[in-house]
């Protein structure tokens, strides 16, 4: 796995000093345009001088520009061990060829590139075959390539090729800029003097550097004054290169010189006096480090920081990633501001149980309600309990069913003598729902009304205080069921239903031959029944005639009130007609409406569709709307409608231009309404 | 806090309190009786400054054996906004005193093994290698899980009672961990030891293995 880019290790947070501005200067030039000018770049410099840093930053550098950047970054053993696995497992082409998909690729450390011939051939290739397909390459190393050794001359040349450049070692004042900042970063305060002091210290190494300024800062935190003077003896500059007594075996050889007096039959024992060792300092074996506990903390607080600089690290790496995939994760970043307030790891580890946890959730509500699945709070690992309650809601089914359409309103339904009955019951359930009639069922044509009247009601008992009114066409009941069924969460749409307060069903002739949708609505049939929870339905055809429909269902429908919406008699009629006109014109002559009464129509919808057309054409030939004109629509041959006027408006459909056939003779420019040519043609 | 003698039984503390800002790390010198267990703690306390440690408790019988055990706290100060400590322990070698070793032991963050490199005292070593490995498991701790280094004292004695280092790794040191060596009376490889063991626990810290 590649290791992910330290999140500190930015080009904001790197110090540029003389020493590295040019390696700076071409790295930024590589990030913003990977692939073009420096390609590859070598960087090389000793130890601790930031190579990794500025690394890590073209990567961050890269991805800021260009999020959809593949970067990929490699210490070079990573890479060895990563191609070694490849072939082990006869994955060696696909490995190769995962690094065309790379963008941004930066290798770290190949000095270690010595006497590994194979990997120097893959590398080769890779970085020929990444160069041909203008990707951006950038290595690093603590010697300059033809300092590695047996380094293959073609890799020497490929490097030679592109742009190689080191970084030295800080001069005085970059050195004091990285104490001032290293300082700040640990909110310490020391004595003027004392970074300048530190500075001035044949340190180069910028890890070394930062080791000192942290033992400088802990002789501080322990309540001891650290003045300019002191810094060489604190440091124990001059310690440093004595000789200790013991250590690392590996390294030294070990420490026993000095014979001892006693026999060799006695047990030669180490006192336990403390007293005693001191007096053996006096002994002429190499004296001890000047101040062995002041290296011992210093190293100590050094990994410790390390170690806390990792923390913080992975913390911000999860921020990055999961972020990144839209959780919310503020809870980590207060983790971040709160300087580690609790065990990262365990939050760490509670967070991504949390977002696996909300995944789970998320599942779970695509399947029952598939609406809520995008909610936010499923992006929320803080606030994991409300997504729980949204589950739960949606276990109960509080996905709303289809609520009725808030265009339909009462007072826009034209009431006459023959509907009269109709709209009379509906405002009897309207005001008292479930007691007066139940089931009310509106039987009518098409055209007639009957959809308005229902969705009208459904609005009206909302507004009389009902919170939950289901408004739904018998199609799309049918089809949420088989979605239901095919989701395999038949319960919760069944709850959907059952909790609404009253119960609107468009067209139930159309569950006419649908077992499974009958066998519902018979269920929610009688709970509502027993509730006492109101049920409208409408159907285009009279109930005993209705085939296909189980008798147990008929007879329920039968058992409230069957209310007939006759076709439309010459007064609603007239008074569609009237207001239609009215609302598009400012004064309608009161005869057209009479004259459009008195032409044939079976629903209040082809009345729309007439008054539609004599309006159009009215427009179009921008002539006065008269009772003769409507007649001279309607009752001779199509008028060609004039040129029309750019900015004229009309209700007919358009057809888009298509290509150069802009034939006015041949476009259609206002299509009369579809039910009203229906209506035509059938005569 | 970590109590300050070890109770029997508890819960082993965490190395970091997060919540009090505090990093205790617990090391326990463990090894054969006479091995110099105790003079490293002594040559240590003598190298830390006074404001930085704490009074080294010592329990020691009238023929200055550790009868029951040795505690030096230290005091590192704060480092990275933690208040960071260190408790040093040894525990008696003398074999007849396995219960508190046990005692001892239970919530070290790490172990020094202190050998004593004469070649007559390699059993001892060895028994008292087996007893530590004993004394974890009885608390559930595996050997392997837990930093564990080495130190070869006495190599300041004449080169034929001792065994040389790599003749110590071979017959101690089994898991290559690693070991130092040492001259606790004079110092030598006293904080190289100290340094080894604390690194070791430190980078325990963010490889996010649970500090028992």
């Amino acid at each position: 796995m590649t290791p992910p880019l330290n999140p500190y290790f930015r080009f904001d947070t790197m110090v540029v000093g003389a020493a590295n501005r040019l390696a700076v200067t071409a790295a930024r030039a590589v990030a913003e345009t990977p692939g073009t000018v420096y390609n590859p770049l070598f960087v090389y410099a000793r130890p601790g001088l930031g190579k990794t840093h500025l690394l890590m930053a073209m990567g961050h550098g890269a991805a800021a520009i260009d999020p959809s950047l593949d970067v990929e970054y490699l210490t070079l053993d990573h890479f060895i061990e990563s191609f070694h696995a490849a072939i082990a497992s006869g994955q060696g082409e696909a490995y190769r060829k995962g690094f065309l998909d790379v963008g941004l690729l930066l290798v770290d450390d190949v000095q270690f590139l010595t006497g590994q011939r194979e990997t120097q051939a893959e590398l080769l290739r890779i970085i020929d075959a990444m160069q041909t397909a203008g990707r951006q390459i950038v290595l690093t190393s603590d010697r300059p390539p033809a300092e590695i050794e047996a380094l293959d001359e073609r890799l020497i040349r490929r490097f030679a090729g592109g742009l190689v450049i080191d970084i030295a070692a800080p001069d005085y004042e970059t050195k004091v800029a990285i104490l001032r900042r290293k300082a700040e970063e640990r909110r310490a305060t020391l004595e003027p003097g004392v970074l300048e002091a530190v500075a001035r210290l044949p340190i180069d190494n910028v890890r070394e550097l930062v080791g000192a300024l942290n033992r400088l800062v802990a002789h501080q935190a322990a309540g001891e004054s650290v003045e300019p003077e002191q810094v060489p003896a604190l440091l124990g500059v001059k310690a440093r290169s004595s000789a200790n007594a013991g250590g690392d075996h590996s390294q030294r050889e070990p420490a026993g010189a000095k014979a001892s007096e006693a026999g060799a039959d006695a047990d030669i024992e180490t006192s336990s006096s403390a007293a005693a060792a001191e007096s053996a300092d006096a002994s002429p074996r190499p004296s001890p480090p000047a101040d062995e506990f002041g290296d011992f903390l210093s190293e100590i607080s050094a990994t410790l920081s390390q170690q806390i600089e990792s923390w913080r690290g992975k913390v911000a790496a999860a921020i990055l990633r999961w972020g990144g995939e839209g959780y919310r994760t503020g809870r980590l970043e207060l983790l971040l501001e709160g300087e580690l307030s609790r065990d990262p790891e365990e939050a760490l580890r509670e967070f991504e149980a949390d977002v696996r946890k909300l995944d789970t959730l998320r599942t779970e509500v695509e399947k029952i309600a598939p609406a809520l699945a995008g909610s936010p709070l499923f992006r929320d690992p803080g606030d994991v309990a409300a997504a729980e309650a949204l589950l739960e809601q949606a276990r109960e089914g509080a996905d709303p069913p289809p609520a009725p359409s808030p265009l339909w309103r009462l007072d826009a339904l034209v009431e006459s003598a023959a509907n009269r009955v109709a709209v009379q019951a509906a405002q009897a359930v309207i005001a008292h729902p479930g007691q007066k009639y139940n089931p009310l069922v509106l039987v009518g044509g098409s055209g007639v009304g009957k959809t308005h009247l229902l969705h009208a009601v459904g609005n009206a008992l909302i507004a009389g205080g009902l919170r939950t009114v289901a408004c739904v066409g018998a199609e799309e009941f049918t089809g949420e069921l088989i979605e239901a069924i095919d989701r395999d969460a038949i319960a919760q749409w069944r709850k959907r239903y059952r909790r609404v307060e009253a119960f609107l069903l468009d067209d139930v002739h159309l569950v006419a031959e649908k077992g499974r949708s009958q066998d519902e609505l018979f269920l929610l049939f009688n709970r509502f029944l027993e509730s006492g929870r109101q049920m409208v339905f409408t159907s285009a055809v009279p109930l005993p005639q209705l085939s296909g429909v189980e008798p147990r269902l008929l007879t329920r429908l039968e058992g409230g009130l069957v209310a007939e919406l006759p076709i439309p008699d010459r007064e609603i009629r007239q008074r569609v007609a009237e207001r239609l006109l009215s609302e598009k014109l400012e004064r309608p002559d009161p005869e057209v409406a009479a004259y459009l009464a008195g032409r044939p129509a079976d629903s209040v919808r082809a009345v729309h569709g007439l008054v539609q057309r004599v309006l159009s054409a009215a427009e179009a030939q921008n002539a006065k709307l008269s009772a003769a004109f409507a007649r001279s629509v309607l009752e001779t041959s199509p008028v060609r409608p004039a040129r029309r006027a750019a900015q004229s408006r009309g209700s007919g459909l358009v057809a888009p231009g298509i290509g150069g056939a802009r034939s006015r003779e041949k476009m259609v420019w206002d299509w009369p309404d579809i039910g009203d040519r229906l209506i035509e043609e059938w005569r | 806090m970590r109590a300050f003698a070890p109770s029997s039984g508890g819960d082993a503390m965490s190395l970091v309190n997060f919540a009090a800002r505090e990093i205790t790390c617990k090391i326990v010198y463990y090894g054969p009786g006479r091995s110099g267990k105790t003079t490293n703690l002594q040559y240590i306390f003598g190298r830390v400054p006074e404001s930085r440690r704490g009074r080294m408790v010592s329990l020691a019988t009238h023929t200055d054996r550790t009868l029951f055990f040795d505690f030096l706290p230290l005091d590192l100060g704060s480092i990275s906004g933690f208040a960071t400590k260190f408790q040093l322990y040894t525990v008696p070698g003398q074999s007849y005193y396995a219960s508190t070793r046990k005692l001892v032991l239970q919530g070290a963050d790490g172990v020094v093994f202190v050998a004593d490199s004469q070649a007559r005292r390699l059993d001892d070593n060895l028994e008292s290698l087996q007893d530590l490995q004993t004394n974890l498991l009885t608390q559930n701790i595996d050997i392997r899980q837990l930093p564990v280094v080495f130190q070869y004292n006495k190599q300041d004695l004449p080169g034929d009672l001792i065994l040389s280092p790599p003749e110590l790794d071979d017959a101690l040191n089994f898991r290559a961990v690693q070991s130092f060596t040492a001259d606790a009376l004079h110092g030598g490889g006293v904080f190289e030891t100290l340094k080894g063991i604390s690194e070791q626990v430190l980078r325990r810290l963010a490889a996010g293995e649970p500090a028992t």
